[in-house]
């Protein structure tokens, strides 16, 4: 991990963590170059090498999405990235998100902590109520329990973290009494735990109530308008007497030699992913004209060349007094080739030149 | 600064889109207060920080000094609303049926009828207009322009009450988009999730062409019903 320092003002203190620059994905489905679709299972073989390929070029920390539909096939994050550990060395692993409503905090808990043995303490834990809902009918939940789900089990899950026995009652699930959760967190080793929001303010003070740390999911419109949540975060850790928290921002992207390569490679990808996205979660359809306002200075997409991109993120960590980027790469049908190359330019382009940027 | 002669403005939910429409409103300079059924502490922390110059209240305080109440909790909360303290209140429901936060709800809710006469039979007493619901709350506060900007963008607004609709045109045009009315509450249907204009920010001219006609994002919305439906 990187041991750059970044500050951020907690409550009049200055609390300082380390500038971290991932990648996340979601097993988005890839085509071969010729545009024919891969099967689920070589799209997931080809995830593994890109997080095997994020290490190799200097990335800090690969993330994956669970998600349980056709176009991200990818269900199982954590066995993923137990593929990974068993490959790298340094990089940090975790969910991007774990839909923990539809979940059971303690089997998250549990695969996260054999995730954090196998790597040798590098796993991580992004919990989500889920914008995707597929999850909540597969695995027999009802929707109208979102907000009791998602309260309930990320409080059990800031109770498992503590380690030791847990003594827990709720509507969700099985009460736990003076209950051993295996296998414990080693000495030394956290689970660090963000809680991925996506702009509900009650969310944002649900993170800082249980102490959680922040990501920040810009998906559209301009990053700056997020730049109170993070004030708001800050406050309300101070005010619920939380230790300070890092604040993270997660934002899709496709990085390639230059702009107008990157745009022409991504368009008709993030068009279709977002049409086919748009069904099920009510967004506009992209239009030329909002694409180029996203790709743009103001917009929520970093797409272009590594220079255009790493300016970006540079720019809005600032604005939004984050200390850790992660780039959601790949979009429905780009081809593996076309992400390893993102990849590349990520590890080896952008992420020394943010670095550089951070630092003036 | 605030204006006393202009309609007071009580926004009930603190979520996504109530503190993007209790900014607007105060920028065009209505007092404005908030209610959330939250805690009171952090209904403060979230109005100093994302809505500074406006009131955080209790629900019913903030309702009885109202001229303007806008509905903007998740649909799934209205039925906890207490219809009694909205009676004789001007009511803008910006309020949506969205199947991923609202799970199914009961009838009437899943009949074939607008939400907002859902709405408008429980609050009987009051008059509910329907509007600021087709336009995503990340994009309200973006596209809002004052009167007579070339670029300037339309909202949808339907109701039975021709006074109150008139009020809340003027509210809207002050808050900085064209008020385009499209007829009784019931026609309101045209400005529900699915429907040719949800989602999308036009000027009035391709609003007033776009609800006209039906396009394909309305059989998009079917689908997703049809799916969550069979699969729930």
């Amino acid at each position: 991990m990187a041991e750059q320092p970044a500050n951020s003002t907690v409550g009049g203190k200055k609390a300082t963590f380390p500038l971290v620059l991932g990648l996340d994905t979601f097993g988005d489905r890839t085509n071969t170059v010729s545009g024919q679709p891969l099967s689920h299972a070589q799209t997931i073989r080809n995830v593994v090498e890109e997080g095997v390929l994020a290490e190799q070029v200097g990335v800090d920390f690969f993330g994956i999405g669970e998600h349980h539909t056709d176009y991200f096939p990818m269900p199982a994050a954590d066995v993923v990235l137990a593929s990974i550990a068993a490959r790298t060395q340094r990089i940090h692993l975790g969910s991007a998100v774990t839909v923990l409503s539809s979940d059971d905090p303690v089997r998250v808990f549990q695969r996260y902590s054999t995730l954090n043995a196998v790597s040798n303490g590098r796993a991580e834990v992004i919990l989500g109520r889920g914008s995707s809902i597929e999850s909540f009918p597969l695995f027999g939940y009802d929707l109208a329990d979102y907000e009791q789900l998602f309260e309930e089990k990320t409080a059990l899950f800031a109770q498992l973290l503590q380690g030791g026995p847990v003594t827990w009652q709720g509507a969700t699930r099985a009460a736990l009494r003076d209950q051993d959760v295996v296998p414990h967190l080693e000495d030394g080793h956290r689970l660090p735990t963000w809680v991925g929001v996506g702009g509900s303010p009650q969310s944002v003070i649900r993170a800082a109530r249980l102490g959680f740390a922040l990501m920040l999911a810009i998906i559209g419109g301009p990053p700056a308008r997020f730049a109170p949540f993070a004030a708001l975060f800050q406050q309300a850790l101070a005010k619920y007497g939380r230790s300070p928290q890092p604040v993270g921002v997660h934002g899709p992207g496709h990085i390639a030699p230059t702009d107008d390569q990157a745009r022409e490679q991504f368009w008709p990808h993030w068009r279709e992913l977002i049409r086919l996205v748009a069904v099920e979660r009510g967004f506009a359809i992209p239009t030329e004209e909002s694409f180029a306002y996203e790709t743009g200075p103001q917009g929520a997409l970093y797409v272009g060349s590594p220079e255009t991109v790493a300016q970006k993120i540079a720019t809005n960590l600032r604005t939004l007094g984050a200390t850790r980027f992660d780039l959601k790469y790949g979009a429905g049908g780009l081809p593996h080739e076309a992400l390893m190359t993102n990849i590349e330019l990520y590890g080896s382009e952008v992420i020394p030149r943010v670095r550089e940027l951070m630092q003036e | 600064m605030t204006n006393a002669t202009l309609p007071r403005i009580a926004v009930l939910g603190a979520g996504h889109v109530g503190p993007a429409i209790a900014r607007l409103a105060l920028a065009a300079g209505h007092p404005v207060s908030i209610a959330t059924s939250g805690n009171p502490g952090d209904l403060a922390l979230v109005t100093q920080l994302l809505i500074p110059g406006a009131e955080p209240r209790r629900g019913s305080d903030a309702i009885a000094r109202a001229d303007i109440v806008v509905l903007a909790i998740p649909l799934h909360r209205f039925q906890a609303i207490d219809a009694d303290a909205l009676s004789g209140k001007l009511v803008i429901d910006a309020m949506n049926y969205w199947p991923a936060t609202d799970g199914r709800l009961p009838p009437p809710f899943d009949y074939d009828i607008g939400t907002s006469e859902v709405v408008a039979e429980r609050l009987r007493d009051a008059d509910v207009v329907k509007t600021l619901n087709h336009v995503g709350y990340h994009d309200l506060e973006r596209y809002a322009s004052p009167p007579g900007s070339l670029d300037r963008r339309a909202l949808g607004v339907a109701g039975d009450a021709p006074d109150a609709v008139a009020t809340v045109s003027t509210f809207i045009d002050r808050i900085g988009y064209d008020a385009v009315p499209v007829g009784a509450l019931s026609a309101g249907r045209v400005l529900q999730p699915g429907g040719p204009v949800f989602g999308a920010v036009l000027r009035r001219a391709d609003f007033q062409r776009a609800v006209h006609s039906p396009v394909e994002q309305q059989q998009a919305f079917r689908v997703a019903e049809q799916n969550y439906a069979r699969s729930a």
